[in-house]
């Protein structure tokens, strides 16, 4: 049983933590798919050149939430957003033209997805289509160095994509992103299919990438999320209303040592210590 | 601590006796009847083999012709004394009918299945789908006399104040109706290995701000190809071994023309024809059928093998 909340209240820790500039931002943002809510209300400020991790027990809406962000939703039929979510101060939650958004904002999938064609081309593919205009074999060096995967491919460009390994595989994925030269890269559960060396890879370059990207990251592990993050949103599952339906909200949003030593919430308190989830 | 372990051992002998011997006997036999069913299929295909090949080498010493020349001789004539048989004719009539079906269902085919899998909604999808399978399941003959009564007259009227003769039997209704007779092959199988392109890579390419025709045409169209290929071939090998819409459409005469307004004939057709005539037993004619026969198995097993490889390779990709 989680505590009841004053449902008129707001949710108090939904503020900005920190005066960052904000690059992303959900405000009174709710997600249907059909008659069924996943989200009520979130309201949340990321702020520009941090890792924001998403955290919260399985099915309260961190995937959701992250896929609003760059309108993935928009491709699951019966999904309907409200609120409001803005980009660099532009409303991006209306009609908007999500194939150019989502350019700007890259996303890196749970299961590492390169595209059965070469690494060179698993690179060169989101530009070409974007219609990069500069040298296309320095592009794919440069992103595959800022992946730290350039070392280990330099001299199988040609080879298939899906012939490296999983932690590679990823890593591929992650240069591919930022091939198209992204402001926000969004991270569904990265390394949940990764072994702990992968996994370590993909943190380290999680923290080299912050100092030019705004990164959001969803994350099972919470050590994870203590690991990589400077800020931390909690989302939990509301009480079950009169159709037994329990519905995603944010519980709690605070700078990520924050979070984990002194929650305000006493339902993150009771998540991040193993208590519900 | 022994006691209790006996206890619990008596426990679970009421609870879980020990299973009847025969149930292995009975698992030999479920296999051993199983494998005769599996062995029917063989043993008919083999059969089919035996007669048609011991046949056509029957007709191959009666009629006193080389399979070279039989496969490659441009004049088909069993009447004529002394007979003729040379089955290019019906080879460039059967595949002038393949080429022209595959022209009219491959591309709609192909095209629809990608509206299928990548665009339709789901309800559309829903009434669609089974639609289009629906037209699988016409009898080829209604297609022969639709070819007869509606298209060939549509032909004519578009075509003849070209100055274009169009004949009753022309081989480009024959193409029209087998192409639209095969459209269900290429789309039904084209978007089931469409649609099982993993999600994931579509998302990927939805995320580096593709359009669904990006991500259509060039991220889950190449990761299917070999599948879409294979549908293709067995679309092909239908068209070839089409037998009732294409003697209704086509007519019976051996000839090569590249002119489609005129009538062909196709190895199909052909044995259509000397059945139903009355070539008596044992006569060169008579044994023409099985070595027609043959070349007409041969060709669609070609096919079908060349699909079966196509399709492996999509499977190699895709685990």
């Amino acid at each position: 049983m989680s505590t009841p909340v004053d449902p008129g209240q707001r949710h108090p820790a939904a503020q900005p933590p920190e005066l960052d500039p904000v690059v992303l931002s959900a405000l009174g943002l709710s997600v249907w798919y059909g008659q069924t809510q996943a989200l009520r209300d979130i309201t949340i400020a990321i702020p520009r050149n941090k890792i924001t991790a998403l955290i919260g027990p399985s099915g309260c809406g961190k995937s959701t939430l992250l896929r609003c962000f760059n309108r993935m939703n928009d491709l699951i039929q019966g999904a309907r957003m409200g609120g409001e979510i803005r980009f660099d101060g532009d409303v991006i939650s209306g009609d908007i033209d999500a194939v150019v958004l989502r350019r700007r904002i890259g996303m890196v999938f749970q299961k590492p997805n390169p595209f059965p064609k070469n690494i060179y081309n698993n690179v060169a593919w989101g530009a070409r289509i974007n219609g990069y205009r500069g040298d296309m074999d320095e592009l794919v060096e440069r992103s595959l160095r800022r992946a730290a995967l350039w070392d280990e491919v330099k001299n199988k460009l040609h080879r298939p994509g899906l012939d490296l390994s999983g932690g590679q595989q990823q890593r591929l994925c992650i240069a591919r992103t930022l091939a198209v030269e992204p402001e926000v890269i969004l991270m569904d559960e990265p390394c949940s299919a990764l072994d702990p060396i992968s996994t370590a890879r993909v943190e380290d370059l999680m923290d080299d990438l912050k100092n030019d990207y705004t990164i959001v990251i969803v994350t099972h592990n919470m050590q994870q999320a203590r690991r990589v993050s400077d800020l931390t949103a909690c989302l939990m599952l509301d009480d079950a209303g009169q159709d037994g339906h329990r519905t995603g909200i944010l519980a709690e949003f605070s700078p990520t040592d924050i979070l984990f030593t002194n929650p305000k919430d006493p339902r993150t308190e009771a998540y991040i210590t193993g208590r519900i989830g | 601590m022994s006691g209790s372990r006996d206890k619990a051992a008596d426990a679970s002998s009421v609870h879980w006796p020990a299973r009847p011997r025969y149930l292995g006997w009975i698992e030999s036999g479920v296999a051993l009847a199983l494998f005769a069913c599996a062995l029917v299929t063989v043993l008919t295909t083999l059969g089919i083999l035996i007669v048609l090949g011991a046949q056509s080498i029957a007709f191959f010493q009666t009629a006193g012709i080389s399979p070279l020349a039989f496969l490659f001789g441009n004049s088909l004539k069993p009447d004529a004394k002394p007979p003729l048989f040379g089955i290019l004719p019906l080879i460039w009539g059967t595949g002038m009918v393949a080429v022209g079906s595959s022209l009219v269902a491959l591309p709609i085919g192909l095209l629809s299945a990608i509206y299928l899998s990548e665009y339709a909604p789901r309800q559309a999808r829903s009434i669609l789908k089974p639609m289009l399978e629906l037209l699988a399941g016409v009898p080829t003959i209604v297609y022969g006399y639709l070819a007869l009564l509606l298209v060939t007259p549509a032909l004519r009227r578009m075509l003849e104040p070209m100055g274009l003769r169009v004949e009753t039997f022309n081989a480009l209704a024959a193409c029209v109706v087998v192409g639209i007779m095969i459209i269900p092959l290429v789309s039904s199988l084209s978007e089931d290995v469409l649609s099982s392109v993993p999600r994931g890579l579509r998302e990927a390419a939805y995320g580096l701000g593709a359009t669904k025709f990006e991500v259509s045409t060039r991220v889950v169209l190449p990761a299917a190809l070999s599948g879409v290929l294979a549908s293709f071939i067995l679309a092909i090998s239908r068209a070839v071994g089409e037998t009732m819409a294409v003697v209704l459409a086509a007519g019976m005469r051996p000839q090569i023309t590249l002119n489609p307004l005129t009538s062909i004939e196709t190895m199909t057709t052909y044995i259509v024809q000397v059945v139903s005539g009355e070539a008596s037993y044992g006569t060169p004619k008579y044994l023409s059928l099985f070595a027609v026969g043959l070349s007409l198995f041969a060709a669609t097993m070609v096919l079908n093998i060349i699909s079966g490889l196509v399709l492996r390779r999509f499977r190699e990709a895709y685990q």
